[in-house]
């Protein structure tokens, strides 16, 4: 198949960019990604600078690839990364935008690829449980019930990719954040601490230049991991409790 | 040279426990002034540097990835053994290190393995602790299943996504001590060169990958946990960016590699597409946990599926050869690793390979699905001689147990594996081979460790499933921060190291000039072309089976394309910039030179054992024939620089098992 590839170039942060037009060749069988692997190496050949985006597993579980695809954070298809998109998804001809994640939050690196740091950032203000290695009671110590086990794990396959962001209007981190808030509030090993959490992950992810939540529900429909908006209802109920009780300012 | 791998004495049972008590310690005063860098934050890394960081040592952890979450660990799908026999099947240390022995056919050290399967249990409350949400029994306790080469059920999992959520569970716990300061993290930080001082390794130079700066960093200590080399191959199921350059560089420095040519050749992965593929996708073993290996018996059959003529699911039972529950009753589909790769390989060489290449073979589920059907059809009272309805209850369990790798397959291949069996190919998986390392996880360099994938202590010549997650964590959570402590008490008094010692300047200048001859060499090939030629010799020549010939032929075709990559090898863009291509360009100079070794060892290894499979040795049925009497060692690579690389070995005893063929039939 023959594609037209309109792809967002920028040397870096600090210089403007633009979409530059690729003719590109694939076949239905190839992986998104593969298709931009044989783009880079024709460019290459032709000693020109090859498009900078990035990626890892390609297995669709390590969140980082983040391609914005005709508009769509991991593009068309739901539940599924860019590095799981093939090809037979998209038309002989078509012509394909790709663009990097746009986010106050998330500055472009180069080209396609942006920093995401500051969801690191927001782990490290709370998304954890506080407790030493050596510490721990027998795994078997505290029963969970199979059902809640089960709705922690939902919102632990969180990914980290950062579409439900690039998909916001506002930008906002809010699935993310309660996706971590829901994964452990839910087991009685991160009940504990639930309070100081997600105080602490909040007022982090309003510090980092994240856009506040207006009910638009685009994080979910591009979510890859398909994270409910159930989560956000969550943590929003966890955070006023918990400021409620709460001595901090 | 002596190699001592410094096993405390006594009976295996208590080598550890005994050890542990009596090391020496440093005290928390001390413990804050003392610097300890660790490469890698995957399962090995982040465990560590989190549990360094707890004990009140300063550490700096570095990854070249955006995230510590990134790590490849993150793919891991299957799950992590543990020795709880919580299960009542008779599980017990002494299995878990048993099996380990075997599975690895006898070339790993058995105080190291025991003291693994020892700490096993403790990994699993740990990440019980910190949140890992385990599969659970409708009872509110931990679930298991069974991976290859075992009787019993040991393997705790978290739906496929153990190792994303064993990850993100020493993630956190890294977050936490990043948040109370104890860890600084260097995300996007490459580390090209080991600096090494007075003969202590002392610091690392790392170029931070969005400004192309290199930068100097010191310690009293440094920790290698960078994972395995299995993209020497080109084609693997290890994530795109996954490289030895880390390891490699400190071979430059004078680390040894162990048993560099033992690699792990998955069973169970989707057979490769296209020239244009980038990699290969594992389908987790435990899917061997009900899925059936086969192909058809009859050439006519076999020739109508590649021609598209006749369907899988058109094949009568009697047509099909379950080779492996042919050959090995006893433990059928779940023998380990390297048998059930070889097989598969006989098997499509024979010509009953299912795909257009001949490259594949089935892993069927129906039987599976109906058996689960019927018992659900049993328990909530239907009719279990309804077809449709059984097969129906049946997908449901298979896809709470499979559901996310019966997805995924589908989305690769666009067929739905519910309804026609899997293909399936073996694919570059593992490598155990790695830095050598002491009972401490010290290499020959001291203050140098290396943990995780990137070192070669436990798995032998096979690791098990579920192995490599535990052997991880167990390095990182339950080792290290102890042994360190036997290198670190004799540093309390040095004092912090300085970065412009001359020893860093020559290493920064050495790694500066090697990324500008790279820089400047201007040929015609791209990196990529490289490597893929590179993968295509080493998997040709030094895969799934080797001989003394094709290795010899192999390791020619190496020399002369890494004189051709020097040459000839063009990277775009700018040393001083975010540049991925030179990045890989530096990785695969190295690749070029682990291959080379790879091959060495393989071709000095005249046995066949685990995932070395030397063609000249085997039994009259087709099975690796050991030579215990000359190759009970591990071998133990000196690079040597521009020189031939000297090899060295470390006799292996065997005082607790018995060495026998390792039979699964
Ligand atoms: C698809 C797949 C499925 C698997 N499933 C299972 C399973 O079910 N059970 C099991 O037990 N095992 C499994 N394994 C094996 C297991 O996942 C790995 O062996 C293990 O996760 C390796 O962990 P690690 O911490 O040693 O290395 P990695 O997770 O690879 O981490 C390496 C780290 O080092 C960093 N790094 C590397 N080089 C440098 C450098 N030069 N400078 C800075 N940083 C560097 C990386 O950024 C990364 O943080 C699987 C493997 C694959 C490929
Ligand atoms: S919530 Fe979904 S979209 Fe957002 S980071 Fe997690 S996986 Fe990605
Ligand atoms: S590359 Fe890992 S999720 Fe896409």
């Amino acid at each position: 198949m023959k594609l037209t590839l309109k792809i967002w170039r920028q040397k870096s942060a600090q210089t403007a960019g633009a979409f530059v037009s690729y003719p590109v060749e694939a076949n239905e069988h190839m992986s998104f990604l593969e298709m931009l692997d044989v783009l880079n190496e024709s460019l290459v050949e032709k000693r020109e600078e090859p498009v900078a985006f990035d990626h890892d597993c390609r297995e669709g579980i390590c969140g980082t690839c983040d391609l914005v695809i005709n508009g769509r954070p991991h593009g068309p298809l739901p539940g599924t990364t860019t590095c799981q998109l093939h090809m037979r998804h998209f038309k002989d001809g078509e012509t394909i935008t790709i663009e990097p994640y746009r986010a106050k939050a998330f500055p472009v690196v180069k080209d396609l690829v942006v920093d995401r740091s500051a969801f690191d950032r927001v782990i490290q203000a709370g998304g954890f449980i506080s407790v030493n290695t050596g510490q721990a009671p027998d795994g078997n110590a505290i029963p969970i019930e199979k059902d809640i086990a089960a709705q922690s794990f939902d919102a632990a396959a969180c990914i980290g990719c950062g579409a439900c962001v690039a998909a916001c209007p506002n930008g906002s981190a809010m699935l993310f954040t309660s996706a971590k808030v829901s994964h452990l509030a839910l087991l009685p090993q991160g009940k504990v601490e639930h309070n100081r959490r997600v105080i602490n992950m909040v007022h982090q992810m309003d510090k980092e230049g994240f856009g506040f939540c207006s009910n638009i529900k685009a994080c979910e429909v591009e979510c890859p991991k398909e994270i409910s908006t159930v989560n956000i209802a969550r943590m929003n109920r966890e955070y006023y409790s918990a400021m409620i009780g709460s001595t901090e300012k | 040279m002596k190699l001592d791998a410094k096993i405390p004495a006594g009976s295996l049972e208590d080598k550890w426990r005994k050890y542990r008590s009596t090391m020496n310690l440093v005290a928390p005063n001390n413990k804050r002034r003392i610097e300890i860098i660790v490469v890698g934050t995957g399962l090995a890394g982040a465990s560590a540097a989190a549990s360094l960081g707890e004990l009140g040592y300063h550490v700096k952890a570095f990854t070249f990835h955006d995230s510590p979450r990134r790590a490849h660990s993150i793919a891991a799908q299957g799950g992590i053994n543990a020795a709880k026999n919580y299960q009542n099947d008779g599980d017990s240390v002494y299995r878990l290190f048993y099996d380990t022995i075997k599975g690895g056919d006898y070339r790993s050290r058995e105080a190291n393995v025991y003291r693994l399967a020892e700490v096993s249990a403790d990994i699993i409350d740990q990440c019980v602790a910190q949140g890992v949400p385990f599969a659970r029994e409708y009872g509110g306790l931990l679930e298991n299943r069974s991976f290859g080469g075992v009787q019993v059920s040991r393997t705790f999992y978290a739906r496929g996504q153990t190792g994303q959520q064993l990850l993100i569970g020493a993630y956190q716990a890294l977050s936490r001590q990043v948040s109370l300061g104890t860890v600084e993290l260097y995300n996007r930080h490459e580390m090209l060169d080991l600096v090494v001082m007075d003969g202590k390794a002392r610091g690392i130079i790392a170029r931070n990958l969005l400004t192309g700066k290199l930068e100097r960093h010191a310690a009293h200590a440094v920790i290698l946990a960078t994972g395995g080399y299995g993209n020497v191959y080109y084609l693997s199921t290890n994530a795109m960016n996954c490289n030895v350059t880390a390891a490699w560089r400190a071979v430059h420095r004078g680390a040894l590699m162990a048993n560099p040519c033992f690699t792990q050749i998955h069973p169970t992965c989707i057979p490769v597409s296209g020239s244009y593929q980038s990699k290969l996708t594992l389908m987790s073993e435990s899917l061997r946990n009900d899925g059936r290996v086969w192909v058809p018996k009859n050439t006519a059959d076999v020739e109508a599926i590649r021609e598209g003529k006749r369907s899988p699911v058109d094949i009568k039972e009697e047509d099909r050869d379950y080779y492996l529950e042919r050959r090995y009753p006893a433990f059928g589909n779940l023998v380990p690793r390297d048998v059930a790769s070889r097989a598969a390989k006989q098997v499509c060489d024979d010509g009953f390979g299912v795909n257009r290449s001949g490259l594949a073979v089935y892993l069927d589920f129906a039987s599976a699905i109906e058996r689960y059907g019927k018992s659900q059809a049993h328990q909530q009272g239907l009719d279990t001689n309804d077809q449709a309805l059984v097969r129906q209850l049946g997908e449901k369990v298979v896809e709470q147990k499979y559901g996310n790798l019966f997805e995924m397959y589908e989305k690769i291949t666009g067929t739905n594996p519910y309804k026609s069996p899997m293909m399936i190919y073996p694919a570059v998986h593992y490598t155990m081979g790695g830095l050598w390392v002491d009972y401490n996880l010290e290499t020959n360099i001291p203050g140098l460790f290396a943990l995780g994938e990137c070192n070669f202590s436990d798995h032998g010549a096979n690791r098990l499933g579920a192995s490599a997650l535990m052997q991880g964590l167990a390095d990182g959570y339950f080792v290290i921060p102890y042994t360190i402590g036997q290198f670190l008490s004799g540093e309390i008094r040095t004092p912090s190291i300085k970065t412009d010692a001359p020893e860093f300047a020559a290493a920064e200048k050495a790694t500066r000039e090697r990324l500008e001859k790279l820089m400047s060499i201007g040929g015609s090939r791209s990196v990529e072309s490289f490597h893929r030629e590179l993968g295509k010799i080493m998997w040709d020549y030094c895969g799934m089976s080797r001989n003394a010939e094709g290795l010899k032929t192999a390791r020619e075709k190496i020399q002369a394309l890494r004189k051709e990559y020097w040459q000839d090898v063009f990277v775009p863009g700018s040393m001083d910039d975010f540049n991925p291509e030179l990045e890989k360009a530096a990785r695969v100079a190295d690749f070029m030179e682990l291959g080379e070794m790879m091959i060495l060892d393989a071709l000095d290894r005249n046995e066949s054992c685990g995932g070395h499979f030397r063609e000249e040795y085997q039994t009259p049925e087709g099975e690796a024939l050991r030579d215990d009497k000359n190759y009970a060692y591990v071998s133990v690579w000196d690079w040597n620089g521009e020189g031939e690389p000297q090899l060295h070995k470390e006799e292996l005893k065997f005082e607790n098992v018995e060495l026998k063929t390792r039979s699964y039939k």
